[in-house]
């Protein structure tokens, strides 16, 4: 009997890979072979998806954008030489060119399978923990130089210390799952491909600060990463890892998924605990700190779904063997994810200082249509839109904010010379507008005078006044918003202006040409 | 008229509902989502019965429900697309793939086809950025929606409805 994998991945499905599974299983019936097919998870290189693999005693091989009508050739050729053959799984080189800690699992098993998460060294991390004190867990964090992957960059192990050090009945773990940045899924992957790393990393949380339920608030358009997750939290509980009596140590954790409502500011810490409360996401001001008031006002935990399932490898491996990765502050490995127009999309896994270049040329191939590069959004919506002259920069907290943009979520969104950025910056406004809270003038009310002066200086009315009154308009965003919706809305608007001035030119350079 | 208990259907369903959810006012997302799932949109008479049952004002149960770009106040087509508007499927022209589909349709995003059959929404990422553009249709994600998949994926759905 042979053993086929096809994914189950949301985004494997979306070109195909159900089709693909079930042609498949007819194919087997009609030649009366038996076939063991397991849906697994993604590997992340969504570009070759559906990418079916079949186990040999050599090791996994590869067949890349199959489709159902390759199914009869691919029985004929019993899986061996065929056009869409790749060869071994772990020799791609995108695959193998990758640092894998986080997604080292991804796309093996089926995602909640308790048993193959083990087998495939899962819930080591947690078995350290167990053995080792609450403040013990929190230096172990620190100590490897973990920032939070949701944006900030905020020292994990210091907030886990503050919420560990809070003297309440009743502490929670609050697991950021919104993912609402453009050119971001690195989340969706990994719940929908292992979804127990996460699950063991929000576990081990709990353990250190002494947290007994724990939430993980999922958006509402992953609908499938919604269903894993919580099969995965049922298999979690069943098997003992979750629930009254973890692994037998006497200690307790419940975890119960929330559903999003359709609203990128729930991404926003105070918001989305708004929401888990069941109100409106309107932005809590800061202090209290979430740490020490956070959910229902107790000490709270709330970290993004990458910087959670990085804790299952850190106590597993040590704090050294995390740090060793990275560079400067930037310690460990980051999730990128290339998007876009991008021949190779997917995600890339890399420790911290690989060059956007690297990334975009050497993982992605450059440009799916071809056309040359001419612009690159990274850290979603509210970040920064860089050059084709910036692409040397590394990948590290410090060196993106001293060039006026961030790493954010790892998003890397990109585009060729068809783009047009004046219109780019129009709808970094538009966004700012129907997505805020609202509870500020700046960033309700100044989003929207934005979208109107862009509009101007497009119609190439009063062009000078109107480029001045868009600087200004940004610093009083920048200025006065209460969170980084409004207050980094100007980074995308901003580096447009700035690098890209012809593109705010546009009526004026076709009435010189007439 | 407040104390008066509505026996609407609507009413009905959303009590039930909270019920359900132990009419606990901090469950009311869930409940929302549940009722909308099971009537197809948030019913204006379930609004007094929902903020009745979790002990909260009507005020804030609309609140909650206008707040939230999911919750739908109105009757939406047999079928939803959802089209991605947001920044990486702009760059693989998803644009074209969102005015080729209001023609194809002749609504406007926002819109529910004359026939009932399909509500067409613009939505700001699907998480599927690396297969741009990307679309979803009553749940299911679809990648690299050209025109002309648009064009097949539409025309799925037709099919459907004439069987
Ligand atoms: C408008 C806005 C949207 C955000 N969206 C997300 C999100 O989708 N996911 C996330 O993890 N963090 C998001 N953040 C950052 C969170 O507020 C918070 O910093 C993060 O969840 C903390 O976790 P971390 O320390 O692990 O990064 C957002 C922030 C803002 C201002
Ligand atoms: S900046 Fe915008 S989103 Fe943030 S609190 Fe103010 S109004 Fe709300
Ligand atoms: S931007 Fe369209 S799916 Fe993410």
């Amino acid at each position: 009997m042979i053993t086929i994998y096809v994914p189950k991945d949301s985004a494997a499905v979306s070109v195909g890979a159900d089709s693909v599974a079930s042609a498949i299983a007819a194919e087997a019936v009609k030649r009366g072979q038996s076939v063991n097919i397991i849906r697994n998870g993604s590997r992340g290189m969504f570009f070759m998806e559906p990418l079916v693999e079949v186990a040999t005693d050599k090791g996994r091989m590869a067949f890349g954008s199959v489709t159902a009508s390759d199914v009869p050739s691919l029985f004929d050729a019993k899986f061996g030489a065929h056009s869409k053959a790749l060869g071994l799984t772990e020799e791609i080189p995108y695959l193998k060119n990758q640092e894998r800690l986080i997604f080292a699992r991804a796309g093996l098993n089926d995602p909640v399978a308790v048993e193959a998460y083990q087998a495939s060294g899962g819930y080591k991390g947690l078995a350290k923990a167990l053995g080792m004190t609450g403040a013990a867990i929190a230096a172990e964090v620190t100590e490897s130089g973990l920032r939070g992957r949701g944006g900030a960059g905020f020292p994990t192990g210091i907030k886990w210390k503050t919420v560990h050090d809070a003297v309440a009945e009743q502490k929670y773990i609050c697991c950021n799952a919104d993912e609402g940045d453009s050119g971001t899924f690195a989340d969706r992957l990994i719940m929908e491909s292992d979804p127990l790393t996460l699950i063991e990393g929000m576990t081990i949380a709990a353990i250190c600060v002494g947290a007994t339920e724990g939430y993980v608030y999922i958006r509402s358009e992953y609908p499938d990463a919604i269903s894993i997750m919580k099969q995965a939290i049922a298999n979690a509980e069943a098997a003992g890892f979750l629930g009254g009596n973890i692994c037998g140590s006497g200690k307790a954790f419940s975890l119960k998924v929330r559903v999003g409502a359709g609203a990128y500011i729930c991404g926003e810490e105070t918001a989305m605990l708004e929401s888990i409360e069941g109100k409106r996401g309107m932005v809590r001001p800061k202090p209290p700190i979430p740490a020490l008031e956070g959910l229902f006002g107790m000490p709270t935990v709330i970290n993004n779904v990458l910087s959670l399932a990085s804790v299952p490898a850190i106590l597993a491996e040590g704090a050294a063997f995390y740090k060793n990765y990275g560079m400067g502050r930037s310690r460990g490995t980051q999730a990128f994810q290339l998007a876009g127009n991008i021949k190779q999309g997917g995600l890339v896994e890399k420790a911290f200082g690989i060059t956007l270049r690297q990334l975009i040329e050497d993982f992605g191939g450059g440009t799916f249509t071809g056309k040359p590069l001419r612009a690159v959004q990274v850290g979603g919506p509210l970040g920064s839109y860089l050059p084709a002259s910036k692409l040397d920069l590394p990948m590290d907290y410090e060196t993106f904010a001293a060039n006026a943009a961030m790493v954010g979520h790892g998003g890397i969104v990109v585009f060729d010379t068809s783009v047009d950025m004046a219109k780019q910056a129009r709808f970094a406004m538009e966004f700012c507008a129907a997505e805020s809270c609202g509870k500020c003038t700046p960033c309700r009310i100044g989003s929207t005078r934005g979208v109107e002066v862009i509009d101007k200086i497009i119609a190439g009315e009063a062009r000078e006044q109107n480029l001045v009154l868009l600087e200004d308009l940004c610093q009083t965003m920048t200025d006065g918003s209460l969170c980084a919706m409004g207050g980094l809305t100007p980074m995308p608007v901003l580096s447009a202006v700035r690098d890209f001035p012809e593109d705010f030119d546009r009526p004026a350079r076709a009435q010189a040409a007439e | 008229m407040s104390d008066k208990i509505s026996t609407t259907p609507e009413a009905e369903l959303a009590r039930n509902i909270c019920a359900s959810f132990g009419n606990k006012a901090s469950e009311l997302l869930e409940i929302l989502h549940e009722l909308q799932h099971r009537h197809g949109f948030v019913p204006e008479a379930a609004i007094p019965a929902i903020a009745k049952a979790v002990n909260l004002s009507r005020a804030e149960v609309h609140g909650v429900v206008t707040f939230y770009h999911d919750y739908r106040r109105e009757k939406p087509g047999r079928h939803i697309v959802k089209i991605c508007r947001a920044e990486a499927c702009q760059s693989m022209a998803a644009e074209e793939t969102c005015s080729h589909a209001e023609r194809k349709l002749k609504v406007k995003l926002g819109g529910t086809t004359s026939d009932g059959s399909v509500t067409l929404e613009g939505v700001f990422c699907l998480g599927n950025c690396a297969l741009s553009p990307a679309v979803m249709i009553d749940d299911k994600l679809h990648g690299r929606v050209t025109p002309q998949r648009m064009d097949e994926l539409l025309g799925g759905l037709a099919r459907k409805a004439a069987e």
